[in-house]
């Protein structure tokens, strides 16, 4: 690492003029003499902005930089040494170590965050930057303002702007302040509104600009935070959305009560972790294991629901507390054969490397990736539901099924199978849900229990039998659950929510989107 | 709605039979701590353990009758009545945990250990009055009735019935669970309330404190079981099966459906009330867990396997249920998980009437 940074400051030195190069060797005997003039030395060699410097004082900081009794200052590389003016091998016998008081350790601060400034890492950038943030003074001006004409780096940027205003705030030059005051005012972000509050006590003369700036940013990050907040109440809600759906075919549109719906969405989600593991040995595939596991989870998760419609409900069409008593049931069973296959611990199902990190909107919104996919998954299957409900023969036969079964029967269509298939589509789309959850939850066989009840809470909220109602329900109690949440915490949100939702079935016991209907009871 | 279930009513011998069959089983029970008292050699010798079991499982037969009341007689299938079983036992809880008084840990005068733990400086307003015996009784009756009657008022009202009535009551133990496992709400959080010390100047866990108990949930049972039967036999009962399976009907008759519903649902929350308060002093704890929505759909399961619409099937099945539960987690604890929700489905579909139903098939 050491002999890198050398090797990319001496090419660096190249370009810079020889009275530059002159004057770091004529500094350097400094750091051999008393500490008044190491603190002199240190301040010289940060100002000259050599790159070569940078090794020294970081010895120098470490306790490893030497000194002769000649006065040459020795740098430490590899097994030996090498004189820091020439960067030839030395011999260190004799020598002994450059020793810090307080005041060289404060030049040291100031001299090596203005040296990293010219480093071509930009971690290194970023670190000067918040040393000199937090050392802040007027002399830092110049090279920040070099710095960041330099800077290609946008977040490196962003910290070298913030010490910029923070050194021009410290400066004596009024217009420079009021136009750091105003920058800051702009970036809108927690850190300058901290640096405004800090600067007020030292700046009377510019109260007024302060407050308006600090105001200004109240503002953005009032509007950023109820973005944000909406952001992760429509990523609530659309996990919500994911695993209702199923529900509203299966309780919406076939009436049954489905209690092992949530166990189908934990079986998904085991289902993206078995095909993790399977894609885990062919590198190729890796990566796009779970849009393969999308399908794979609902065939597996529809096939269960085939079996379990045409085993076991199909013998209670007509007693729903009967189904539900015994969807209960099953659910048990498939926990249970769960925990016992795969272990009751979690199972970790990675998120592919394009799924992975923030992104920063304009206005300064992050935005996880994962939870933006899992909005558009959402979406996604959503059309994919209306479309096969509304354009497909499956989804006119079942649509007439629903209205009347006995006349859709008369007129040829397989009651039976529509039912079976059904089932099976809305169990599939509870297995899609369970891929969407493997991303943000843990996978373990309980699950998919800490979702069903909220799933069912968004069906009866929408309106059963509505996919409008279901998308609307599922959206409005996500974004209320988060909005709620800094206010009374997440387990009271929900609470409240709960509480709410039992309140507005009062008024509309048939849920917002009602299907209308003629009968006295249905 | 569901397919007309006819109440079974043995006639003449079969009532005889079913009567001293009963009196015979109530004998057995209530001789079982006089023989926990004898010598531990002697042949009738009864352990600690049998006596602290059936104990327990008494107060699950008097849930049962609870759910079975509700359920099996008016049609409202309450997914949440753990959750009146378990506020029972947190009001007595309440009682328990001011009895200990400075014998906790921290030794403070009045306040539990855990309110000291989490910085209470003084007793919350809702906890006064919990150290006097008979109050602690009536908020366990009076808080599940409570509840019960607001939400029985709001979803009866608005006629919402079956399913929907079921998830609301799902979620409703689900909120309230959520809620106690708040520490901010001062019932003891995620650990709920432990090592209780005394009831009624009892120390408990000695055999005297067993013994009473065991007979107070005896006598709340038999009490309980004539409170229903005279409910079911009257003109009362036949208003509330016909709810059960024509609703509609039994309004346009003219018969106000809302309060007949109300009544039995909050009849039925009390008394699982009562049930919790006897449950937690035996088994010396109460927890959030209690609300889980798992825990109220397996006491409807006990009904369920016994037979709902009778109430002897109700006491039938917490016991029988109980009893596989108890052996199959001692024998074979994967597959007790396995074996509940094979009843859920073997119930469902073969058996809609129960081991009540199997047994008069099988008798005629």
């Amino acid at each position: 690492m050491t002999s890198f940074i050398l090797r990319m400051a001496f090419l660096l030195l190249l370009a810079l003029p020889a009275r530059a190069q002159e004057d770091y060797a004529a500094t350097l005997p400094g750091l051999a003499g008393g500490f008044g003039e190491i603190a002199g030395a240190v301040e010289r060699l940060g100002a000259l902005g050599d790159p070569r410097a940078l090794p020294v004082l970081q010895a120098l900081q470490d306790g490893r930089l030497l000194k002769t009794a000649d006065g040459h200052v020795l740098l430490p590389q590899g097994a030996g040494f090498v004189d820091a003016a020439t960067g030839q091998p030395a011999e260190a016998a004799g020598a002994e170590a450059v020793r810090l008081n307080n005041r060289v350790r404060q030049a040291l601060r100031g001299a090596l965050g203005r040296l990293q400034l010219v480093s071509p890492d930009a971690a290194q950038r970023g670190a000067a930057a918040e040393a000199i943030f937090r050392s802040r003074s007027a002399e830092d001006v110049p090279p920040l303002q070099a710095a960041i004409a330099r800077e290609q780096d946008a977040g490196v940027r962003a910290k070298l702007e913030l010490a910029l205003a923070a050194a021009q705030l410290v400066a004596a030059d009024p217009a420079a302040k009021r136009d750091a005051i105003a920058r800051l005012g702009a970036a809108g972000t927690v850190e300058a509104r901290a640096l405004l509050i800090e600067a007020r006590a030292g700046n009377p003369g510019e109260a007024g600009a302060i407050e308006a700036a600090i105001a200004r940013i109240d503002q953005s990050l009032a509007i950023r935070r109820a973005a944000e907040t909406l952001f992760q109440g429509l990523s609530l809600g659309s996990v919500l959305l994911l695993a209702a759906l199923g529900l509203a075919v299966t309780f919406g549109v076939m009436g049954v009560i489905n209690m092992a719906h949530g166990e189908f969405v934990m079986l998904g989600a085991y289902a993206t972790f078995a095909v993790q593991e399977l894609c885990r040995g062919i590198p190729w595939l890796a990566p796009w294991s779970l849009p393969l596991s999308v399908p794979a989870a609902f065939l597996v998760t529809a096939a269960c629901g085939a079996l379990l419609e045409r085993g076991l409900i199909r013998h209670l069409y007509g007693r729903p507390l009967e189904t539900l008593l015994m969807t209960f049931g099953v659910g048990m069973i498939i926990q249970q054969a769960v925990r016992l296959a795969f272990g009751a611990q979690n199972r970790e199902v990675i998120s592919p490397a394009w799924m992975q990190g923030t992104i920063t909107l304009p206005g300064g919104v992050a935005v996880t990736q994962n939870r933006l996919w899992i909005i558009v998954f959402g979406l996604l299957v959503l059309a994919l539901v209306f479309a096969a409900i509304r354009l497909t023969r499956f989804g006119l036969e079942m649509r007439a099924v629903v209205q009347n079964r006995r006349i859709a029967a008369t007129m040829g269509i397989r009651t039976g199978r529509v039912d079976a298939m059904t089932f099976a589509f809305g169990s599939g789309l509870a297995g899609m849900a369970g891929v969407a959850l493997s991303q943000i939850d843990n996978v373990s066989p309980n699950l998919g229990t800490g979702y069903i009840i909220d799933s069912f809470m968004v069906v009866v909220f929408g309106g059963v039998g509505s996919l409008a109602g279901t998308l609307v329900g599922a959206l409005t109690l996500g974004v209320v659950n988060k909005m709620l949440e800094p206010y009374a915490g997440a387990v009271l949100a929900k609470v409240f929510v709960l509480v709410a939702i039992m309140l507005f079935i009062q008024r509309r016991p048939k849920g917002l989107f009602a299907l209308k209907g003629r009968a006295a009871e249905s | 709605m569901s397919a007309t279930l006819a109440t079974p009513s043995p006639g003449g011998s079969g009532r005889l039979t079913l009567r001293l069959l009963m009196l015979g089983a109530v004998l057995l029970l209530a001789v079982l701590p006089a023989l926990n008292r004898l010598p531990a050699d002697s042949a009738l010798h009864v352990s600690d353990f049998i006596v602290s079991v059936s104990g327990k499982w008494i107060t699950y037969a008097i849930l049962a009758l609870a759910i079975d009341l509700a359920w099996g007689y008016a049609g409202i299938l309450s997914l949440g009545h753990g959750a009146f079983f378990a506020l029972g036992g947190y009001a007595i809880g309440m009682h328990l945990m001011r009895l200990i008084g400075p014998r906790g840990v921290y030794g403070h005068p009045t306040l539990p250990d855990f309110m000291v733990f989490l910085g209470y400086k003084e007793l919350p307003w809702y906890w006064l009055g919990f150290d006097h015996f008979p109050f602690a009784i009536l908020m366990a009756m009076a808080v599940p009735g409570l509840l019960a009657a607001v939400v029985g008022y709001l979803a009866f009202r608005s006629r919402i019935t079956g399913v929907y009535f079921s998830i609301i009551t799902q979620a409703m133990t689900y909120a309230l669970m959520l809620a106690f496992f708040r520490n901010d709400m001062g019932f003891g959080g995620n650990n709920g309330f432990t090592d209780f010390k005394e009831l009624l100047g009892m120390p408990l866990n000695t055999p005297t404190a067993r013994s009473a108990l065991f007979y107070a949930s005896l006598a709340l049972l038999v009490l309980s079981y004539a409170i229903c039967s005279r409910i079911t036999q009257s003109k009362l009962g036949r208003v509330l099966v016909a709810i059960r399976d024509a609703e509609s009907r039994v309004r346009f008759l003219g018969y106000d459906v809302t309060q007949h519903k109300l009544f039995v649902f909050v009849l039925s929350a009390v008394l699982a009330g009562l049930a919790g308060a006897l449950y937690v002093p035996q088994v010396g704890i109460i927890n959030p867990g209690e609300f889980s929505p798992g825990n109220s759909i397996e006491a409807v399961i006990w009904v369920a396997v016994g037979g709902r619409g009778t109430l002897v099937g109700a006491l039938l099945g917490a016991f029988s249920v109980n009893a596989l539960k108890t052996w199959l987690t001692t024998v074979a604890p994967d597959l007790w998980l396995f074996a509940l929700g094979g009843l859920f489905v073997a119930v469902t579909l073969f058996l809609p009437r129960g081991l009540i139903g199997l047994v008069s098939k099988v008798t005629k």
